[in-house]
């Protein structure tokens, strides 16, 4: 065997939330109140492209999530010894991107170093910028750099369309044969856009992401489309990898928001009284204390007892995961109020409402009229703050990171990336690209998770109805 | 006489469903006009037509809209808004939404006096007075510094028709007005708007459901269905001879004075505007249709002042009266099932930081009840006299300060709940709130007798089944969702799941308010079944005394969480005693005969039972008080051996 399993903590939990993501979506295709809203969504091209976006950003989060050490060549078969370095299927998929190092800065695209270095020309020791190891390592002379630059991006541009076109013929004929209908008249309904979803758009934006992979896969080839960093690794790649830890800090954080959030809320609202008070002041401190303060104190504990006990941690992964999730449930604990108090008032109406005093008048217990009556009833606003949260949380590990509380500085991150970039911005010229590549994927993903968000409220939000 | 309003066949869409279908009318100056029909059948959607004030997706069509000459349809929409408040104005159902909370009621008078008369400072006030003197806001100057929460329903009201009166608009149109009123207060606005009509020669656009009101304030009267009119005509003829079938069940559904026999029902229900109408949009419910009636959409024909699209207008039948029958079935009084003496509810009312109780909300003070088997007594009284309070008291839903509940014979305590609740269950108001969104029908039956194990559980599902096919809804009900039914239906899935645990006693707080006239009376029809079937008691809790007469064997009239008199049904709304209760039953609007102008009107609003009147609860209201009702409480007066009354005047004779 060449390799063994690992399994972080994050990467069990994003594959339990995976399954209960699956579970809800099978409950919901059950239930009609429910699914009634996300065939709405559905309905939504601005909606559905950004779940595509989403789901792009998803599949390379879950790919990053498998994670495996290789055994090292040199152990033996019987007795093997496993590499301290952790991987992930990702980083197998991506070869060479993460093994292709230069010694320090490089811009996008370049092919010589961003510090001039003493080198040695004709014999000659001269000051000069020197040829990168990898990028545009196969030209002869910078003059060729821009023309195979072009040349490349048309030749992705070709096979991204090619694919997509392909791709489209296919559906096209899969489609038209399933309805029985010929493929011309299929092609005019998806034109008048009357086949009942959002085509035209899914089919652009697929049409859209294709070529940007093939572009970017010829490029990647051959130079550093976002350049390289301090110590010379590829910035596209860490910012690849970053999206897993945007993903499981979006994530795993509402994990624990949600238990927290729904069962105080629903409580508080629903006994009121001594219970309600008493839940109150606890969000009310809760509240008053700065979060920062709390997530740096949270995060300083487990980074001791980290080092403390480095037996328990074999990896350096590891270490970092585990401060991965601590930033996770204190970010959890400290950010549950919105969402309970929400649910406390949402509940203090519903608690007055006459199928909660007609089962009362059958006796019906507590537990059983908050499992069926008011559950349910809040539950499209668990979803909505579920869709809402999520792009404020991504943002939030950025801003903690640069602080210095966030994620562990080894980890990639967007966060990190930025901290890093921050004190070159003085320099002159200025080393932008990281800036520029944290800032281009934290947008896409945030924008694609705020557009989802809009359409996932507007079709729960009963005062929507009318308008859909 | 040229018409002040002219609308020609208006159609109006909204998100693409036919709303309005080619309505025309006329409104002559100083003449008020009844639209009259069921809830969905687009009166209000009219309305706002003609306003221009639709909702979003919504649409005019087609038609004209003239108002003395000027075509509103196609005036652009700044000349428009002058027109809105200017020279017609409205007023909505709802008091409470259409004030604003935090302005003062002057300064939100005076915005209107702003905009269309140019009126500011102190001649905006000045007016704002005058106005709310107009319609008959008592002291009216303090009332201009008060903020809406502070008024009643029915001052509201009035003031949102003095802001309506603030352009001196010539068309007046009033959706609703008073449907979200007691009787009393109905009657109250009532008067104002036929005064001011008399005294400004306004026209009017009046639209309700209630024939009551139509029938004492409406010179014409068109019938509205399905987005179409059926019916046209004076008020006097379309009483005396209606003309579409419609029309006539309508009559016959309500409950009328002196009536005891079944009501009239009409099967079915409005139909959706959603679908395409072939022939007469009435047909399917009407049991004159003939095959024509289905091919082909009948036009007008005219009878003398009425107008009606009817093919079989005329053919008709000549109306029938219905025989004021005795009460049949009036069975030899059973022994009592429920005794309830003394009951109080008193809620505290907590002040300052550590919460101290500083007095008492005295919602029901001191009521003893006594119902028996098979039997109905009707609770009746003002909203906020504490009637739903003693429903929910008796359930033990609200826990009762003091009082004693025994139900056939046993006394209930905290610990029997278990079998109170088996014997006894309510019926809500609104058949919209009072079923869980999120359930299935056989679930929201099941959950009755799952928590108070009622019978085997593997026997339940058949249960289920009995009970929908005994409240008249269809075998496949169970495993749909609450809102693929009509509000009439939902009423009786919420019968249904009372009568779930097999009760003895039920009590039904205001069923048929949320519902229209023709549905209210298949859910009576039900009620009364369902009692001569299964030997129920009714708590009958309503403001509706119409419906009062109908089912209730007993009255108790309500005032400030008393009772003042208790008799028997016929008894107390033909021959009341106490002077509130004679005010309640004139208050009430009448469809046969024109109640006098000079009916005994109360005056003022129920008092907070916070801080009760002392003496007789009743004596600021009452217009023969003296000073002994000033001073104490009045005990009770037998006035015979069934009915008593709690009045000085009585007692004293």
């Amino acid at each position: 065997m060449n390799a063994q399993a690992v399994v972080l903590w994050t990467d069990a939990l994003v594959f339990l939330l995976l399954a209960v993501v699956a579970g809800l979506v099978w409950t919901i295709r059950r239930q009609e109140h429910l699914r009634a809203p996300w065939g709405a969504v559905a309905q939504r091209p601005m909606a559905m492209a950004a779940a595509l976006v989403l789901a792009v950003f998803v599949a390379i989060g879950l790919l990053d999530s498998l994670h495996y050490r290789e055994r090292l060549p040199d152990s033996s078969a019987d007795a093997p010894q496993y590499s301290v370095e952790v991987l992930s299927v990702f980083d197998a998929l991506v070869g060479e991107l993460r093994t292709q190092k230069e010694k320090t800065y490089s811009a996008p695209l370049a092919m010589q170093l961003y510090a001039k270095e003493f080198v040695e020309r004709d014999g000659v020791t001269v000051r000069d910028y020197p040829r990168l190891v990898h990028g545009g390592a196969h030209l002869a002379d910078a003059a060729a750099r821009q023309p195979d630059i072009v040349r490349r991006v048309a030749a992705g541009l070709a096979q991204g369309l090619a694919a997509s076109l392909v791709a489209f013929a296919a559906l096209a004929v899969w489609r038209a044969c399933r309805a029985g209908v010929a493929v011309s008249a299929w092609l005019d309904d998806w034109r008048a856009g009357r086949l009942g979803w959002p085509a035209r758009t899914l089919t652009g934006m697929v049409t859209l992401l294709a070529v940007l992979g093939a572009v970017l896969l010829q490029l990647t080839d051959v130079y550093h489309v976002f350049g390289t960093d301090k110590v010379g690794q590829d910035v596209l790649y860490i910012s690849l990898k970053s999206i897993r830890t945007g993903l499981v800090i979006g994530t795993l954080t509402t994990l624990v928001t949600l238990p927290l959030a729904i069962v105080f809320g629903i409580v508080a609202g629903y006994f009121r009284g001594w219970i309600d008070d008493a839940i109150q002041y606890v969000y009310t401190v809760l509240n008053s204390i700065p979060g920062v303060l709390l997530i740096a104190a949270a995060v300083l504990i487990v980074q001791v007892y980290v080092e403390s006990n480095p037996q328990s941690f074999d990896t350096a992964a590891a270490r970092a995961d585990i401060r991965l999730l601590a930033l996770c449930v204190i970010m959890g604990v400290t950010s549950w109020t919105g969402l309970a108090r929400l649910l406390r008032g949402e509940t203090l109406k519903l608690r007055t409402l006459d199928y909660v005093e007609a089962a009362r008048a059958f006796g019906v217990s507590h537990a059983r009229i908050i499992g069926r009556h008011v559950f349910p009833n809040v539950f499209h606003l668990v979803l909505i703050a579920i869709v809402l949260d999520f792009s404020g949380l991504v943002l939030a590990e950025a801003v903690l990171s640069y602080v210095g509380v966030g994620v562990d500085p080894t980890m990639h991150s967007w966060g990190n990336m930025i901290n890093g970039a921050r004190l070159e911005l003085a320099r002159e010229p200025v080393v932008w690209w990281q800036l520029g590549a944290a800032f281009t994927f934290m947008f896409a993903l945030v924008l694609a998770a705020n557009l989802f968000a809009d359409g996932v409220r507007d079709a729960f939000d009963p005062r929507m109805g009318g308008r859909r | 006489m040229t018409a002040l309003l002219e609308v020609r066949g208006l159609v109006t869409e909204v998100g693409g469903v036919r709303v309005v279908d080619g309505v025309s009318f006329e409104i002559a100056p100083g003449e008020t006009y009844a639209l009259l029909g069921e809830s969905g059948c687009g009166k209000s959607m009219t309305a706002l037509s003609l306003m221009r004030l639709l909702p979003d997706g919504g649409r005019v069509v087609s038609g004209t809209v003239e108002l003395e000459g000027t075509k509103l349809l196609t005036l652009p929409e700044r000349a428009m808004r002058q027109m809105r408040g200017g020279r017609m104005a409205m007023i909505f159902q709802e008091p409470m939404l259409a004030l604003n909370p935090v302005i003062r009621v002057g300064e939100q008078i005076g915005e209107a006096l702003a905009l269309h008369r140019n009126l500011t400072g102190g001649a905006a006030r000045e007016a704002a007075r005058g106005l709310l003197d107009a319609v008959g806001v008592p002291d009216a100057t303090r009332r201009l510094d008060s903020y809406p929460f502070e008024l009643s329903g029915g001052l509201r009201q009035r003031v949102m028709i003095a802001m309506a009166l603030a352009g001196q608009p010539e068309l007046l149109i009033a959706d609703e007005p008073t449907t979200a009123l007691d009787v009393t207060m109905q009657a109250q606005v009532l008067d104002v708007l036929r005064a001011l009509r008399r005294e400004r020669r306004m026209g009017m656009l009046l639209i309700t459901h209630d024939l009551g009101v139509v029938a004492q304030n409406a010179d014409r009267v068109g019938l509205m269905y399905a987005g179409e009119l059926l019916e046209e005509g004076t008020r006097e003829a379309f009483f005396a001879s209606p003309q579409h079938p419609y029309s006539r069940m309508l009559f016959e559904a309500l409950p009328r004075p002196g009536d005891s026999g079944r009501l009239a029902t009409i099967p079915g229900q409005v139909p959706r505007l959603d679908g395409t109408f072939t022939g007469c949009r009435f047909a399917p419910r009407c049991p004159y249709a003939v095959a024509r009636c289905r091919e082909e959409s009948p036009g007008w024909q005219s009878f003398g002042t009425q107008r009606v699209r009817c093919h079989r207008a005329g053919e008709l039948p000549a109306v029938d009266v219905r025989a004021a029958g005795e009460r049949t079935g009036a069975a030899p009084p059973a022994a009592p099932l429920l005794q309830v003496d003394g009951l109080k509810v008193h809620f505290p009312i907590r002040r300052g930081l550590l919460q101290r109780t500083v007095g008492y909300l005295r919602a029901v003070d001191d009521v003893s009840l006594v119902i028996e088997a098979g039997r109905t007594l009707a609770l009746v009284g003002e909203s906020g006299c504490g009637k739903t309070t003693v429903g929910k008291a008796l359930l033990h839903l609200i826990e009762p300060t003091a009082g004693r509940i025994a139900l056939a014979g046993e006394v209930v305590t905290a610990t029997g709940l278990q079998r109170l609740r088996r014997r006894s269950q309510m019926v809500f108001q609104d058949p919209f709130s009072s079923l869980n969104p999120r359930m299935r029908v056989a679930d929201i039956l099941l959950e009755g007798m799952d928590a108070l194990h009622v019978g085997e559980a593997g026997q339940r599902r058949a249960a289920v089944a009995r009970l929908l096919q005994q409240v008249g809804l269809p075998d496949d009900a169970g495993g749909r969702y609450p809102h693929a039914f009509s509000g009439g239906q939902r009423q009786r899935i919420a019968i249904a799941r009372a009568l779930a645990v097999s009760p003895q006693f039920v009590i039904c707080d205001e069923p048929t308010s949320a519902l229209d006239v023709s549905v209210q009376a298949q859910i009576l029809n039900l009620l009364k079944d369902l009692q001569d079937e299964l030997g129920l008691a009714y708590l009958f809790i309503t403001h509706n005394l119409a419906v009062v007469e109908y089912l209730a064997h007993r009255v108790a009239v309500m005032y400030l969480g008393r009772i003042v008199e208790s008799g028997p049904a016929a008894q107390v709304l033909h021959a009341p005693r106490h002077p509130y209760t004679q005010a309640l039953v004139a208050a009430v609007p009448r469809v046969v005969g024109t109640a006098a102008d000079t009916a005994l009107r109360l005056a003022g609003d129920q008092p907070s039972p916070i801080d009760p009147p002392p003496g007789c609860h009743f004596h600021p209201r009452c217009p023969q008080a003296d000073a002994r009702c000033r001073e104490t409480y009045p005990e009770a007066t037998q006035v015979d051996a069934t009915h008593w009354v709690r009045c000085h005047i009585i007692a004293g004779g």
